[in-house]
């Protein structure tokens, strides 16, 4: 992270240049960062989910409601890294 | 190879409960529009109103999204809706990102309004749900259609 501060102060002409640079960076970092964690979270709950299925078919119902309440619950996540990402690089 | 089928080669069977759950959520999204709109116009202005209205239309198309997704895959086989559950998690924020980068210029666009809106609409339309849902699974009587369900009594004796 130091490199590429330092490599982006080299390259900017000017101060704010460089400012705005970072600000991109950090905004990219952040949207990317907070978009692994809800995927690894949403692999592994369709995984146990579909687990749940194979073993109790008639409880599929049941199972998938939870499933997709927890998808959505987990996407609010990388929503939350989505609506930071476009605050600090737009607002 | 001992002849059992793979989990993953299975098919879910039956209704999509995926379905009626976003549909209530879209339902409710739609109730509570003018609501939203009504804030984001108190707060941020006519621009915040449209922006709030924009946030929520994109909070309830992603939920309709990832229930057609799921109800489409489920019955071809688990392993495909697995995948697409996974992809479909990524293609629906390109989505979302795609949506937001075309209008961010637009100049009835408030950014802080559209973005605060869909965390607060997503989280609160889920948690209005989430109530919903379980309180329907642990009194099935206060269900809509409660006359339907009917509670499992004693064997009959042969």
């Amino acid at each position: 992270m130091e490199a590429i501060a330092r490599l982006i102060a080299a390259e900017a002409a000017t101060p704010a240049d460089a400012k705005n640079t970072a600000a991109a960076a950090s905004a990219g970092y952040a949207y990317g960062l907070a978009a692994i964690g809800p995927g690894i979270g949403i692999g592994y709950l369709v995984g146990k989910s579909v687990e749940a299925m194979a073993r109790q078919p008639e409880a599929a119902g049941m199972v998938r409601t939870t499933m997709f309440l927890g998808i959505a619950f987990t996407e609010a996540l990388a929503l939350i890294g989505f609506v930071v990402f476009i605050l600090l690089k737009f607002a | 190879m001992n002849g059992t089928p793979s989990p993953l080669a299975m098919a879910a069977e039956g209704l999509a409960p995926e379905v009626s759950v976003s549909r209530d959520i879209i339902k409710k999204g739609l109730w509570i529009a003018p609501l939203v709109m009504g804030l984001g116009a108190i707060i941020w202005g006519a621009n915040g109103a449209w922006s709030a209205g924009l946030g929520l239309a994109i909070v309830l198309i992603n939920f309709g999204l990832a229930a057609s997704l799921i109800a489409w895959s489920a019955p071809i086989s688990l392993a495909l809706m697995m995948g697409v559950s996974l992809f479909g998690y990524l293609i629906r924020l390109g989505l979302i990102a795609l949506g937001v980068f075309l209008v961010r210029d637009v100049s009835w666009v408030s950014l802080p309004a559209l973005g605060i809106t869909i965390i607060v609409s997503h989280l609160g339309l889920l948690f209005w749900e989430m109530k919903f849902i379980a309180a329907s699974l642990a009194f099935p009587g206060l269900r809509p259609n409660a006359q339907e369900w009917k509670p499992s009594g004693p064997a009959e004796k042969p």
